[in-house]
């Protein structure tokens, strides 16, 4: 009895020794994360000034920055594993359609049409995303590490007034610049008759994902 | 006989919405259920949910006061379940809808394809067959639901009938477009597809049948009595053996077989989302069987036999 009673304890321990250490290396990872995420982005921003400095123009821009802006955002799609495992407290759907939203923009609009990436629409929305990521991930990561500057609160708090109404006119503006050379190419479309018996039209569709930006309210996270 | 005093209360604010005195003690809550509603005449009885604790579960209409943990004067609070629409209603909407868009599809009513195309048919005579397997499929469902089920809940919230209305019509719609259009491909392998999906579709909607009225025997006329079944003599029924829930098993197994009739994604695409639907409605349903029977069978899988 009494050795069946100390395992008992013995295991109890073990098992808030695990929660503790599971959590400890969940922040552990957590703040790693954010911290090579601000990097990431602050990489980006300066990237970005460097060339336009240099280059005195926006136009080629977009092709020096591709392959790290591919890499950042689409790495962001850990977090929506970090809310489905729970070391995030926030829904895995918010998140899920926040980072797919980008992913799509990325990948489906700007990386894959060409013509519209010396468009000022882009440097607009590259611009606006460049702030609030560095301006989330670094809120983030002084948050696990318990020591928020006031600054950097206010300004996560108060910069989306401005940055959330400008990158939704810069992500616009280049969907609708893409619309024609959609249509010309016949991209990512496919047409009746054929074996699967069914179509699509990537212009319609395009279409479609504007208007979605109307009732759009998991922007405001 | 000593009487009741029963009070309601909202479970919210707490307010004291009804007072019923000389209650007697062999009163269902479904009977006071109808007496809070001739006081307050906008909340029939199928939107109440009376409980014993605010945040607590909903008491059974059956259940009986005086076996209640009450005293003779008992607390009740109330919440508001939102408008009510009965099952059937839902169910009647829900499937005559994919039975009229369809044939609107078939039959090439103007506008929805090029004008030298109305009311044209098709010369495959698989969309002919699609037709009346589809047709078929929901007439069979609108009759089960008029003769058929027996149901234990007899309303669910209003926003419901939206919700399910837009899945079914809205994929309805998808499909029947495809399937009845003037450049429809019939299926790869031909006539040996088409005999081999129609024969997986029928085997399953009769074996679908043979479930639903299995179920209907288990359960007395208007009785909400939930008992394990068990395979009859009918072999549609010895499924049973390795399933809970071997009307979605069934179903499957029926838009399997249409999907592959039609060679059509989009009904790939619907087979797979009532896949998953019906896999979480059985996942639940097993779960309540295991909990409330503690005598079922183990062998048995909620949807797929040893799978899922």
């Amino acid at each position: 009895m009494a050795s069946s009673e100390e395992d008992g304890t013995v295991e109890e321990k073990e098992n808030n020794n695990k929660k503790r250490s599971k959590s400890a290396l969940a922040t552990a990872w957590l703040t790693f994360y954010n911290i090579a995420m601000t990097a990431g982005w602050l990489v980006l921003a300066i990237a970005m000034m460097r060339f336009y400095i240099q280059k005195g123009t926006h136009k080629g821009l977009y092709r020096s920055i591709a392959r790290t802006l591919k890499f950042f955002q689409t790495f962001a799609l850990v977090e929506v594993g970090h809310c489905a495992i729970g070391i995030v407290r926030t829904s895995v759907i918010v998140t899920g359609v926040q980072v797919c939203s980008r992913i799509f923009m990325v990948w489906f609009i700007t990386n894959s049409i060409r013509q519209i990436q010396n468009e000022e629409s882009v440097i607009l929305f590259l611009v606006v995303w460049t702030v609030t990521e560095i301006t989330r991930y670094s809120y983030y990561t002084f948050n696990l590490l318990h020591h928020l500057p006031y600054f950097i609160k206010w300004a996560r708090y108060n910069l989306f007034i401005v940055l959330y109404p400008l990158g939704v006119i810069g992500e616009l503006l280049t969907i609708y610049a893409a619309l024609p050379f959609v249509r010309r190419s016949g991209m990512y479309s496919m047409r009746l008759p054929n074996k699967y018996n069914v179509s699509f039209d990537y212009y319609y569709c395009l279409i479609v994902v504007m208007l979605s930006y109307i009732p759009r309210k998991e922007h405001f996270q | 006989m000593k009487h009741y005093e029963v009070e309601i209360l909202d479970a919210k604010t707490k307010d004291k919405l009804c007072f019923l005195d000389k209650v007697e003690p062999n009163a269902t809550i479904g009977e006071i259920k109808s007496m809070f509603h001739k006081s307050h005449p906008q909340w029939y009885p199928a939107r109440q949910s009376i409980r014993l604790d605010p945040k607590g579960k909903s008491l059974k209409d059956e259940d009986v006061l005086q076996h209640l943990p009450v005293g003779t004067t008992a607390t009740f609070y109330f919440r508001d379940l939102g408008a009510q629409i009965s099952w059937v209603t839902v169910f009647l909407t829900e499937y005559t809808g994919p039975l009229v868009i369809y044939l609107m599809f078939y039959f090439r009513v103007p506008f929805i394809y090029a004008p030298k195309y109305d009311f044209t048919t098709s010369k495959h005579w698989v969309v002919h067959l699609a037709c009346m397997c589809h047709s078929f499929h929901y007439m069979k469902r609108l009759l089960e639901t008029l003769f058929v089920h027996r149901f234990s809940h007899g309303t669910m919230p209003l926003r419901n009938i939206f919700k399910n209305c837009t899945y079914y019509w809205g994929f309805a719609a998808w499909m029947a477009y495809y399937i009845n259009h003037p450049l429809y491909t019939p299926p790869i392998y031909g006539e040996q597809q088409i005999r081999l999906a129609l024969i997986i579709f029928l085997f399953c909607q009769i074996g679908n049948f043979s479930i639903h009225i299995a179920l209907r025997n288990l359960r007395p006329p208007g009785s909400k009595t939930r008992k394990i079944p068990y395979p009859t003599k009918n072999p549609f029924t010895w499924i049973f053996l390795l399933v809970s829930c071997p009307n979605y098993t069934y179903e499957l197994g029926s838009w399997l077989g249409f999907t592959v009739m039609t060679q059509c994604l989009p009904v790939a695409f619907f087979t797979m989302v009532g896949f998953i639907q019906m896999t979480v409605w059985a996942k639940g349903k097993h779960r309540s069987y295991l909990k409330e029977f503690r005598d079922y069978p183990p062998l048995r899988s909620p949807i797929l036999p040893f799978v899922l």
